[in-house]
């Protein structure tokens, strides 16, 4: 029965050669799902350093609205006087835009080819790996429009209660006293700190750093990683909606 | 031992297939899966059924043929192929579910029987050495380092079963291929053709319609041979230094 199934080919479901030149090595890189993976490690660590950055600055709230305005404004300094005023954040935003962008597309991408590999379930299920593990597609996607809705709330202030620009501290306070704002921060922030529980193991092993020797590590690793971060952003929202930041 | 078995049945690649029950009895706890099947086969038989087709072929768990998932698991609950599965890890009165590999890459060909050739295919763009052959080289012409020696054995004791495919939720064949690009990649034979190996595999994997890797980590859990999680590691090195 073996043999006879061996030589059977298959090729209605094969993908045929794309004809003309030899693709780009970037091209080449972008097609396989080796490679696809590979760039949204990458861009997944650079959304990672920087929430590390920004969750830091975050902790500025507690020594009070100078000290957060203060440190606001400084960011807009960086590179001066080689960068005009406010450039810093300029080349850095569609640096990140771009992450967040590739990020998903590979992820929207990779997840279709996935579900379609498996066209058909088991009819015997079982529960499978952990939890951070199974609710990444659906945590990417809380993040994803959370990412929008913090930029309409704190940086273009369309929906920020406070609106006062050039003033964080005020707009945070105001965003964080509202049940909604509060709410809809901490349930991002639960979805992060999942997303970076697998993802940053993970991006350790798409990207080939890990090894049997390093492997507790890593996961160790990716566990403190997720656990600074939550609670690092979580703080801030507990503490205005505990009365402690006004 | 009484057991009753829901296992799937299907008459050809397309025709639907439904789970059928069945009933056993007299099963004894030495026996192998297989041949509690073959037990049930043979009252199938007597009583003018079809039989339960699934493949097999060594029964002592190294040629990798008789892939099926038991209770949801690929190869059942021991980890170990299913030939080597002894009823002794079942008791009296189970209901025990049966099911074929399931992914879009392996076909059904008939109840349990799926059509693997795509392992086959994926071996055949890159998972060998180009050398020539004739007698046996003598054994110490080339020497190879005792770390790449151990890590090509660990990844060499694949067998193709394709209970890695199975477990990923993704349907994924990156642990098979992690295993023989890993294989060959470390040895100083397989140096020549290593970077060619690797992306002309990951590209008939990919052909193949076999899903990417989440990194969930179900197919070194199913693996017989214990193949490591970390192989997929190296194969994606190899991949991006390519
Ligand atoms: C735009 C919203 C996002 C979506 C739709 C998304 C979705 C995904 C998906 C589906 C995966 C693959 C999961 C898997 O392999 O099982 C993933 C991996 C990952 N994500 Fe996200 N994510 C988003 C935002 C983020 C953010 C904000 C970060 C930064 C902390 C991040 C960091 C990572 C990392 C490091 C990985 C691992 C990459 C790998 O497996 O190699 N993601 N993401
Ligand atoms: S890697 Fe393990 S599970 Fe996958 S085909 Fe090889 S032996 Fe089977
Ligand atoms: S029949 Fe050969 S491994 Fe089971």
């Amino acid at each position: 029965m073996l043999m006879a199934s061996a030589t059977r080919t298959n090729r209605a479901n094969r993908t045929p050669a794309a004809p003309g030149r030899p693709p780009s090595r970037a091209a080449a890189l972008w097609r396989s799902s080796v490679g696809k993976k590979a760039v949204m490690a990458v861009s997944g660590l650079l959304m990672l350093a920087y929430l590390v950055a920004h969750m830091l600055g975050n902790l500025k709230v507690f020594f009070g609205p100078d000290d957060l305005n203060g440190y606001a404004h400084w960011l807009r300094t960086i590179g001066q006087p080689v960068l005009h005023h406010g450039w810093f954040l300029w080349l850095a935003r569609p640096v990140l835009l771009a992450a967040v962008v590739t990020h998903g597309v590979a992820a929207y991408q990779l997840s279709r080819r996935d579900l379609k590999a498996r066209p058909q379930q088991y009819v015997h299920r079982r529960r499978q790996s952990t939890y951070a593990t199974r609710t990444m597609r659906w945590g990417g996607v809380i993040l994803g429009l959370f990412v929008v809705w913090h930029i309409l709330d704190l940086t273009t202030l369309t929906v920020n209660p406070a609106a006062e620009e050039g003033h964080p501290y005020q707009n945070i306070v105001a965003s964080f006293s509202t049940w909604y704002g509060g709410g809809i921060y901490c349930v991002a922030m639960l979805a992060l700190g999942l997303h970076v529980r697998h993802g940053f193991w993970s991006a350790a092993q798409t990207l080939g750093v890990n090894n049997p020797r390093r492997d507790r590590a890593l996961k160790a690793a990716a566990n403190g990683l997720a656990l600074l971060l939550t609670a690092g952003f979580l703080s801030v929202p507990v503490a205005v909606m505990a009365g402690l930041v006004r | 031992m009484n057991l009753t078995l829901r296992i799937w049945r299907q008459q050809g690649p397309d025709t639907p297939g439904e789970m059928t029950e069945y009933r056993v009895s007299g099963i004894s706890e030495d026996m192998s899966f297989l041949e509690m099947l073959d037990t049930l086969n043979e009252e199938l038989i007597l009583r003018g059924d079809r039989p339960v087709a699934f493949d097999h072929d060594c029964r002592e768990g190294i040629c990798g043929a008789c892939g099926m998932v038991i209770n949801g698991q690929a190869h059942g609950p021991e980890r170990t192929t299913t030939c080597q599965l002894h009823m002794r890890h079942f008791e009296d009165g189970d209901t025990i579910d049966v099911e074929p590999w399931r992914a879009g890459a392996f076909p059904v060909v008939r109840d349990l029987v799926v059509d693997r050739s795509a392992l086959d295919r994926i071996i055949g763009s890159g998972g060998y050495i180009t050398a020539p052959t004739g007698s046996a080289p003598e054994a110490h012409a080339t020497a190879v380092p005792k770390e790449a020696a151990d890590l090509a054995f660990e990844h060499a004791e694949c067998i193709g079963c394709g209970a890695c495919v199975a477990a990923c939720p993704n349907g994924s064949a990156m642990l098979f291929t992690a295993a023989k690009v890993v294989h060959l990649n470390v040895l100083p034979q397989g140096a020549p053709e290593r970077a060619s190996r690797v992306r002309n595999m990951v590209g008939a994997m990919d052909a193949e319609g076999f899903g990417g890797c989440t990194n969930t980590g179900e197919c070194a859990t199913a693996c017989p041979k214990g193949i490591p999680l970390t192989g997929i590691a190296r194969l994606n090195r190899e991949f991006l230094r390519s």
